[in-house]
């Protein structure tokens, strides 16, 4: 299948735009200034499409598609703001707060979170399902790091950073549906983890304040991900 | 083992009854057994040993004869009678009336229409023979379909008969099989798995573990046709293991075949070789959507990941894979042997052929029943299903399961098709059929089936995730009498954003039993929230 890159051009939000043949929706919306709303992704960790808040419309195809894992195609007309998307935007966030003990007053990372700025950039105004205000722990176990299960909303992308980049596998899912948990080993406390090698990506990938580095006031509890695309390009020159 | 090889085996046995002057097939599917028909298979074999007429009757287990309510059911052959709720007490009196008049108490008459008005297809050996004897399945012309298309037929030849019978896939969208088959025979790729989807899990629905309880071989067969006109040579028949019984006989089939020269390498002595291993799955709903069940097999956690790109490119470890339900390869092989005209003759302009119903429900015969399709859903209920028991009302049917919806009184004249059933807000599904009368609350039933989405969600999209668990709690609100129309319409609004956000079929359908219960029973609904009652009487409000 090898030979020349193919260049389709296509239009997002009537604008004209061109993106090689594997580049997603989302890769060309971002290299042309045009925002799409995004939480599970992030560059450099296999998209998943599971956060639905990158959909988009496309003429013609009756599905609402995730910008994120749906490749370019010639002459598509694709539409990223429309008031639909929007609603169902905001309500996708409106679940999301509702499902766990999401309070930004007493958060870790309030004010670098990309669950809060997301509600704020897509003017989330309330929640207008009940909160669900699930009983749920807290593992400090481990020497460095602190996983708050009330503040995650299983974007996977600690699981992904840990299998894909670190390596390591430590972390994955547990349960089904509203009883998802993120876990490390088999479901193990976080300290007692053989395969952990306290690299420290899950903490600084994660969107929220669910997974962080203990003895750090919270204003310097930002999130370094600086090393993603680093590494990303690195493997890929290797190849 | 060629086509004359099999036919001159079926000559000789002759479903193994002919040489004796009695056959009695007790039916051994889950149902029965459970029922106790296990025992009775046990008591009339000694029965017979007693009265010595061991060279005269043969016993032996069979398929399910459909009208599982009646169970444990029975037929003696050749007059033909059959006797329903036999026990093992029965038996020295069934035994005794061989040659002479049939025991009157437990006569099921096989001349009702619940047996009369159906066509049998996919259930023609269901009921007739041994499920764990190849020797039977060959003697109805089994395996003739595989032997003919690697005797005589090109793949191309086999996907443009598939085509021509307008089959469509029984797992419930509906996707035109011949299209399918072909996508995955133009998939370019050394390697190609074929894929058996038995992961039936609609809560009433049975009819893929009947089929292969009953005659697992069929799907084998239809498995094999299918891996040679695609071009693969690995197959998987993914399981649920709630279905210990349907893994056995799929085992024994298995083993039979590969032994017989056809399963396994050089099928029929030809260069084409097909391989079926079992893969057991651990009773996970979403496992049934194809891209979660990829990666159930794969070892993974059973989640769907979006498509495009679909199996039939990117399937199973990257190949292209071809994934149908146990019920559309159970009709590859006489869709073979009589000819795909022949096929599409049967049943409506877009939906040919027949489809199995579990019927369940507030109906007198619940069992397994195949039906052409377009038949009414009248016909099924009232004339196969015998109407509704105690003098009750139809109220409503519910189709397709947590993924369907219920259709109203008024649609019972309504042809049985994947596009009229969707029409009126439901779908044709994997084949459950729960009826329900008067003393069914549609609220509670949108309920029930919300709670088991909440329970199958595989929580990896959020709308799924959350939304279904959100939906289940208004509900609940609605039930117990603490509802307002204000929280009717966040319900709606929840479902209108469930269905179009979410991954997978499991979260875009979820909404479905909530939609259409309100476009039919809102008067319940508003019953519930207002006037805070259950006209049905089924919610406690307090």
């Amino acid at each position: 299948m090898d030979g020349p890159v193919r260049v389709k051009t296509l239009k997002i939000d009537d604008r004209d735009v061109s993106g090689r043949e594997d580049e997603t929706i989302l890769q060309v919306a971002r290299q042309n200034g045009i925002f799409i709303p995004t939480l599970c992704f992030l560059e450099g960790l296999t998209p998943i499409g599971a956060c639905r808040l990158c959909l988009v419309e496309v003429k013609g195809v009756s599905r609402l598609l995730p910008a994120c894992v749906t490749r370019v195609e010639e002459g598509m007309e694709v539409y990223t703001q429309t008031e639909r998307l929007q609603k169902y935007r905001r309500m996708v966030l409106e679940l999301l707060f509702s499902e766990r003990n999401h309070i930004c007053s007493v958060c870790v990372v309030n004010g670098h979170c990309e669950l809060q700025s997301m509600a704020q950039i897509l003017g989330m105004t309330h929640v207008s399902v009940p909160y669900r205000f699930p009983r749920l722990p807290v593992d400090a176990s481990h020497e460095r790091f602190v996983v708050d299960h009330n503040r995650c909303i299983l974007c996977t992308r600690c699981v992904r950073v840990c299998d894909e980049i670190e390596g390591a596998h430590t972390w994955d899912v547990m349960g089904r549906g509203i009883d998802c948990r993120v876990i490390t080993d088999l479901n193990q406390p976080w300290g007692e983890s053989e395969t952990c090698t306290t690299c420290g990506k899950c903490v600084n990938v994660c969107p929220t304040g669910a997974l962080f580095e203990k003895g750090r006031p919270v204003s310097e509890r930002m999130k370094r991900r600086r090393f993603l695309p680093y590494l990303t390009m690195m493997r890929e020159e290797r190849r | 083992m060629t086509t004359d090889e099999l036919r001159r085996m079926a000559e000789n046995s002759t479903n193994g009854c002919s040489q004796k002057k009695h056959c009695l097939k007790v039916c051994v599917a889950a149902g029965c057994i459970s029922a106790g028909s296990d025992r009775v298979l046990e008591a009339l074999k000694s029965a017979i040993e007693e009265r010595g007429l061991k060279d005269d009757c043969e016993v032996k287990g069979v398929g399910c004869l459909g009208l599982c309510t009646a169970g444990p059911l029975m037929v003696v052959e050749p007059e033909g009678v059959m006797y329903q709720g036999v026990t093992e007490a029965d038996a020295p009196a069934i035994v005794k009336s061989l040659g002479e008049k049939p025991v009157e108490r437990l006569l099921c008459p096989s001349d009702m229409s619940f047996f009369t008005k159906q066509v049998k297809i996919v259930l023609e050996n269901s009921g007739e023979i041994d499920p764990e004897s190849i020797e039977d399945y060959i003697a109805r012309d089994g395996y003739v379909a595989l032997a003919r298309v690697l005797e005589e037929m090109t793949p191309q030849e086999v996907i443009d008969e598939i085509t021509r019978s307008g089959l469509r896939g029984r797992g419930g969208a509906g996707y035109p099989t011949g299209l399918k088959w072909s996508t995955v025979a133009k998939a370019g790729g050394s390697r190609k798995f074929v894929i058996c989807n038995a992961d039936e899990g609609d809560p009433g629905a049975f009819m893929d573990r009947s089929v292969l309880e009953s005659d697992p071989h069929r799907v084998l067969e239809g498995m094999a046709i299918a891996a040679y006109a695609v071009g693969a040579t690995q197959g998987y028949l993914y399981v649920r293991a709630e279905y210990p019984l349907a893994v056995k006989r799929l085992r024994t089939a298995i083993r039979q075949a590969e032994r017989m020269g056809l399963l396994g390498s050089n099928i029929c002595n030809t260069t084409f070789s097909f391989h079926v291993d079992i893969r057991l799955g651990a009773g996970a709903f979403v496992c049934g959507e194809e891209t979660a069940l990829i990666a159930s097999i794969e070892g993974k956690r059973g989640q769907p990941r979006p498509r495009p790109p679909y199996p039939a490119e990117y399937g199973l470890w990257g190949y292209p894979t071809l994934i149908n339900n146990v019920e559309t390869f159970a009709n590859v092989p006489p869709i073979i042997r009589k000819g795909g005209d022949w096929f599409a003759s049967i049943g409506t302009e877009k939906s040919k052929g027949t489809k199995v119903f579990a019927l369940a429900g507030r109906v007198n015969n619940t069992g397994l029943i195949e039906v052409p399709m377009g038949i009414t859903l009248r016909e099924i209920i009232f004339d196969i299903g015998g109407g509704i028991p105690d003098g009750g009302k139809f109220k409503a049917v519910q189709t397709g399961g947590p993924s369907g919806g219920c259709v109203p009184e008024q649609y019972l004249d309504m042809p049985v098709d994947y596009e009229s059933l969707a029409k009126v807000g439901s779908i044709m599904g994997s084949g459950g059929m729960i009826v329900m009368d008067e003393t069914s609350c549609m609220v509670d039933v949108a309920k029930f089936f919300m709670d088991f989405c909440v329970t199958e969600s595989c929580g990896k999209c959020v709308p799924c995730r959350v939304g279904t668990a959100q939906m289940y709690e208004l509900l609940q609100r609605i039930t117990s009498g603490r509802a307002t129309l204000d929280d009717l319409a966040l319900l709606e609004e929840l479902c209108d954003m469930v269905k179009h956000t979410s991954l997978c079929g499991l979260g875009q359908t979820a909404p479905n039993p909530v939609l259409s219960t309100l476009q039919y029973f809102r008067e319940e609904y508003l019953a519930h929230i207002v006037d805070k009652q259950c006209p049905a009487g089924v919610c406690s409000i307090r």
